[in-house]
């Protein structure tokens, strides 16, 4: 690995420095097969655990012959995810061949769209965490088909580099992308890090909304390149400096990554031109583990893509009609959305803010179409659940369906669970045991509701401690407690303290 | 010899359909005369050994009394740049010898549907690279007229293989003429349908947006009955066109009854003086002008002032398209590799396996397409190739306001000597100059016979052209001038074809 | 280079010899090829040719591999690789 960089300090940087972004975000559509063949889509969950080399057509490894065609449904999907950004939908847009060889990809080309992308010239309205807006412009929005997938093998850390061999699976070879490049990013200043997160955040919140990608980062359903370039600041009245050169940091795959990122870049970049170095332009590769980024393929002869009109495939030109209906089927914008929930669900700014930060919205929402109430719901998620999945390193949305969230609530609220048991059941539920209802049958975990159980429980309680109940009839009724935790003990937790104590206070009036 | 490779396959088809041979016998009369003459002519490239069974199979369902489709049991030979599940498929190229498709060209599975016996694959210009077979991996093809002479290409070997009566029907496809060009020089029948008429999927790309695929057989007749077979929309190949197409077999039948000939428009092409073609071909061309004529067709000059920029665009759009479409002969997923000494990267082998498994022709037009498509030339050549082919579209739009089809010599002379030219591209490249228009406007071409050059005594095509979708029309003249040609001679002009070597038995 | 086909010497002259030949006789496209005509990149005009999102047949497993020059642990096997991936 390449020796650590020497970074600038971050506010220092941006003193001399003015950040300039750019971001290219690849997303995985969902649909039931690929872009250009019938074969089945493995970025739909329904195909994700495939074996390698099964999910494949004959174009898909370039078979000799063999012609793409290409997916309804996919080209839908692109619509409305250009109509979400706030593009323009093409009159005719066409597909285009991307020429250059590497083993995975099966024609040695790629297809894509160059000249005539189905959407361009948007804007995405982001939230930063202190509720700021930035509006970032987008320039274009193309479809194409990913590659197949490397595995390096015989090397030291499964990277490319030292590798004795590699083996290519072309499973994902042809699944539709949607490509969403900004234009350029001016202004954001010291929260460029934080801007970067938010876009690349708002973009997963939309194709969520609009269905079209499981959206999963760590999936690779939803791939981010960063730009970053840096200008000096000149004196007020003068010439901006012209832009320097950008560095493109490639398949940033979490969140935080990219606000790092973006950050390393800006620091790393600072250091060198303070230094009275330039800046190359390249590609470099983000390590998650060391959160720096290394130099990667220097742009080069081999970029000449040779880029002709794919002559396999006729212009795509979407009709009026089909526009509109696909606009009238949009969802909220992400936060016009988030200012209603926040509203609806009368949360503190912190509160939703949690719930946000842990891209729990959608399962906030569905628990409560479920029938749970907002603070419950968000209890739920933000706490246990969200505990639960870290300790397992997962999504909270993978552990538990809002349904069964709703139900575990609902038999608290009837008295059959009480908190600490429900924290039992919901352990049970992750762990597949089945519904709320069926893991507190399994385990028997359900709160003793027959009195008569508890009144015979507490009869041997003040058996034991008999001056208690003199006690309570003397008016010191906090004096039940040793009693009440007698009988939970008893019953082994899965009694209803208040209905002991009820019980107790009712004995004592006798 | 046996009468059974004489016969048409509309003739054959008849006697299959009454019981008078069976699948059997005309497949293994064809194997037959395969084994005779084709170490001469070697218009295969490989048999197909499951044929006798395909045949049987034919001759079974029919004993049992199923509806089997008029064609059912006749053989039919199969250019080698269609994929087979049951062939190799080599395209002519040693980078993918042995290579076996998973699946078949849907004009191949068209065909077998129909019960069409395979009987092999055909030779033909590596990549379909080439208008003489001399560029096949595997060796040249052999005019059956003159085995001295090449057969025209790329391809050669269904043009050989019917005029040498070792198939009655085979597929070629016809990229700048590689249908129709072999038809001239071999006195045999060639369609280039309209672009999207017939399914491409399955048909190893050259330039996609000029191949096309098409009958190669000795009648128009013949041509229309597998036409017939092999047409109609595809949804794998997305330039196929959804048009309810007319049966090509009834327009020929239509066709040779004459009379449409009555006040048909015949263009003649101002720009192609007779002077540009050889005098026989020339001869034979204003022989059937006259013809038609005495037929009561109108000769009318027309101007297709753009059709001379046609091969300069055509050799852009060609190479450009295949470098692309060739890119996937990598060493990666199937076909040939080359890994040299040492420790090669992957990238090593790739470049050794196209060093290796590609020929000359193969790789010039590699090269010269890439350079087409890079940075800084796109616009000037691919680009501006691409505008030539909408003035020749336009041109073409003038002529059939006037004219209801185009005649042209089909080449502008007869086959030449084996080596004649093969050290000379640009040569080579001029003989397509009259059927490169109709694959840059995707319009429909056909050639059929019209005589022998009386210098060389070899075969001669005309060409007709007609607007696009307008197919049937080709196979009505065709086969109308093709009928009163065959009364001029007496008999087919394959008749007057030399006794091939091991072909008198 | 582009093409990734490895050539020797010989090769270079004698491919790039005639190369200069056609491309001389390509200048003459420009002659026609005027800003005001529009390029053909498909002879017959079409628009929205799509396939619905419905799973067809795939290839097996075995079909897949079946013309691979190497292959191991049901994937294609190549030798290192030199570039990145684009
Ligand atoms: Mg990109
Ligand atoms: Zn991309």
């Amino acid at each position: 690995m390449a020796a650590a960089a020497k970074l600038m300090d971050f506010d220092k940087a941006l003193e001399m420095f003015e950040p300039v972004l750019g971001f290219e975000v690849h997303i995985e559509l969902n649909t039931n097969t690929k872009m250009f063949s019938d074969a089945p889509n493995p970025a739909n969950e329904k195909y994700h655990a495939a074996e390698p080399n099964t999910l494949i057509a004959p174009v898909d490894m370039g078979l000799p012959g063999a012609m793409p065609a290409v997916n309804e449904t996919a080209i839908r999907s692109s619509i409305s995810l250009g109509l979400a950004l706030g593009c323009s939908i093409a009159e005719s847009s066409r597909f285009a061949r991307k020429n250059y060889f590497y083993p995975d990809l099966g024609k040695n080309y790629q297809i894509s769209q160059y000249d005539e992308p189905i959407a361009y010239q948007g804007s995405v309205v982001v939230e930063l965490e202190d509720g700021t807006l930035v509006t970032v412009p987008i320039e274009r929005a193309h479809m194409e088909e990913d590659a197949g997938k490397l595995t390096h093998m015989g090397g030291a850390t499964g990277r490319i580099q030292g590798a004795e061999y590699s083996l290519v699976d072309y499973n994902r070879a042809g699944v539709p992308l949607v490509e969403i490049v900004t234009d350029i990013i001016y202004g954001t200043e010291h929260r460029a890090p934080e801007v970067a997160k938010a876009y690349v955040s708002t973009i997963r919140d939309i194709v969520r909304s609009l269905g079209i990608s499981e959206a999963r980062l760590e999936r690779g359903n939803l791939r981010c390149d960063a730009n970053v370039s840096l200008r000096p600041r000149v004196a007020e009245g003068e010439e901006p400096a012209p832009l320097g050169t950008r560095t493109e940091t490639k398949n940033v795959n979490s969140m935080r990554s990219v606000e790092r990122a973006v950050r390393h870049e800006i620091q790393r970049q600072a250091q060198i031109l303070a230094d009275g170095g330039t800046i190359i332009q390249e590609t470099r590769h983000w390590h998650e583990d060391t959160g720096t980024t290394s130099p990667g393929r220097p742009k080069s002869d081999a970029d000449d893509y040779r880029y002709f009109p794919e002559p396999d495939l006729l212009p795509v030109q979407p009709t009026a009609a089909l526009i509109e209906e696909l606009r009238a089927e949009l969802p909220e914008q992400p936060v016009a959305r988030r200012r209603r929930l926040k509203a609806e669900w009368n949360f503190t700014d912190l509160e939703f803010q949690d719930v946000r930060n842990g891209a729990l919205i959608d399962e906030v929402e569905a628990t409560i179409a479920a029938g749970a109430t907002p603070a419950a719901a968000r209890k739920w998620w933000t706490g246990e659940v969200s505990r639960l999945a870290n300790a397992q390193g997962k999504d909270a949305a993978v552990l538990i369906s809002p349904e069964n969230v709703a139900a575990l609530q609902k038999l608290i609220d009837e008295g059959t669970l009480t908190d600490k048991l429900a924290r039992q059941v919901l352990e049970g539920v992750i762990a597949g045991e089945g519904t709320p209802q069926e893991v507190v049958e399994g385990r028997g975990l359900a709160v003793v509701s027959d009195d008569g159980a508890l009144i015979a429980a507490i009869d041997d309680a003040l058996a034991a401690q008999p001056d208690v109940m003199a006690k309570i009839k003397d008016g010191k009724v906090q004096a039940a407690g040793a009693v009440i935790g007698a009988v939970m003990k008893a019953m082994k937790g899965q009694a209803d303290a208040a209905r002991v104590r009820e019980l107790i206070l009712e004995r004592a009036a006798q | 010899m046996s009468d059974i490779i004489r016969w048409t396959a509309a003739e054959l088809a008849d006697k299959l359909s009454a019981g008078e041979v069976s699948s059997r016998e005309a497949t293994q009369a064809h194997l037959d005369r395969i084994a005779a003459v084709d170490g001469d002519v070697h218009a295969f490239l490989h048999v197909n050994e499951g044929a006798l069974a395909a045949a049987d199979a034919i001759d079974t369902a029919r004993a049992a009394g199923e509806r089997l489709h008029p064609l059912a049991g006749v053989p039919l030979a199969i250019k080698d740049v269609l994929v087979t599940t049951d062939q190799p498929t080599t395209s002519g190229s040693k980078i993918l010898e042995g290579y076996m498709s998973p699946y078949d060209a849907t004009v191949v599975a068209r065909a077998r549907a129909a019960g069409l016996v395979p009987l092999g694959k055909t030779n033909m210009d590596e990549f379909a690279m080439g208008s003489s077979t001399e560029h096949s991996a595997y060796g040249p093809t052999r005019n059956p007229w003159d085995l001295d002479r090449v057969p025209g290409g790329s391809g050669g070997g269904s043009a050989a293989a019917v005029a040498a009566f070792e198939a009655p029907l085979a597929l070629g496809s016809d990229t700048g003429g590689s249908i129709r060009q072999p038809a001239h020089v071999t006195g045999t029948v060639g369609i280039k349908p309209t672009y999207g008429g017939v399914s491409r999927y399955g048909a190893i790309a050259l330039a996609s947006s000029l191949d096309q695929v098409g009958p190669v057989t000795r009648t128009v007749l013949d041509s229309g009955l597998l036409h017939d077979v092999i047409g109609g929309h595809d949804p794998k190949d997305s330039t196929s066109l959804t048009d309810a197409w007319p049966s090509f077999a009834e327009a020929a039948r239509e066709g040779a009854r004459g009379d449409v000939l009555k006040g048909l428009k015949v263009g003649v092409i101002k720009e192609l003086p007779d002077s540009g073609f050889q005098a026989g071909v020339a001869a034979s061309f204003r022989a059937s002008l006259d013809l038609l004529e005495a037929n009561g067709a109108e000769i009318v000059e027309i101007s297709t002032p753009h059709f001379e920029y046609g091969v300069a665009a055509y050799y852009l759009i060609l190479p450009a398209e295949a470098s692309s479409n060739l890119a996937k002969f990598d060493s990666v997923r199937f076909g040939l590799r080359v890994t040299p000494d040492g420790n090669p990267t992957v990238e090593d082998v790739m470049s050794a396996t196209r060093e290796a498994g590609f020929g000359d022709e193969v790789k010039r037009r590699i090269i010269l397409g890439t350079y087409a498509l890079s940075a800084g030339y796109y616009d000037a050549y691919y680009g501006s190739a691409q505008k030539v082919r909408t003035l020749i579209q336009r041109d073409f739009d003038n002529a059939f306001a006037e004219v209801d089809v185009i005649a042209t010599p089909s080449a502008p002379t007869t086959a030449f000597k084996l080596g004649a030219k093969i050290d000379d591209p640009l040569q080579m490249y001029l003989n397509d100059v009259t059927t490169i228009p109709a694959n840059l406007a995707g319009v429909p071409g056909i050639s059929i016979p019209s005589g022998l050059a009386e210098e060389d005594g070899m075969p001669v095509g005309i060409q007709f052209l007609a607007p696009a979708h307008e197919d049937a029309r080709l196979y009505r003249v065709g086969a109308a001038l093709e009928t009163a040609l065959v009364d001029s001679w007496g008999a087919p002009l394959l008749t007057r074809a030399p006794q091939l070597p091991g072909g008198n038995r | 280079m582009l093409a990734r086909i490895q050539l020797n010497d010989d090769e270079v002259t004698r491919l790039t010899g005639q190369l200069d030949a056609i491309v001389d006789n390509i200048a003459k496209v420009s002659e026609v090829a005027t800003p005001d005509v529009a390029a053909t990149s498909h002879p017959i005009p079409l628009a929205n040719v799509f396939r619905p999102d419905v799973v067809g047949e795939t290839l097996t497993h075995e079909q897949v591999l079946l013309n691979a020059p190497d292959a191991a642990d049901g994937r294609f096997r190549v030798t290192a690789i030199l570039g990145e991936e684009q």
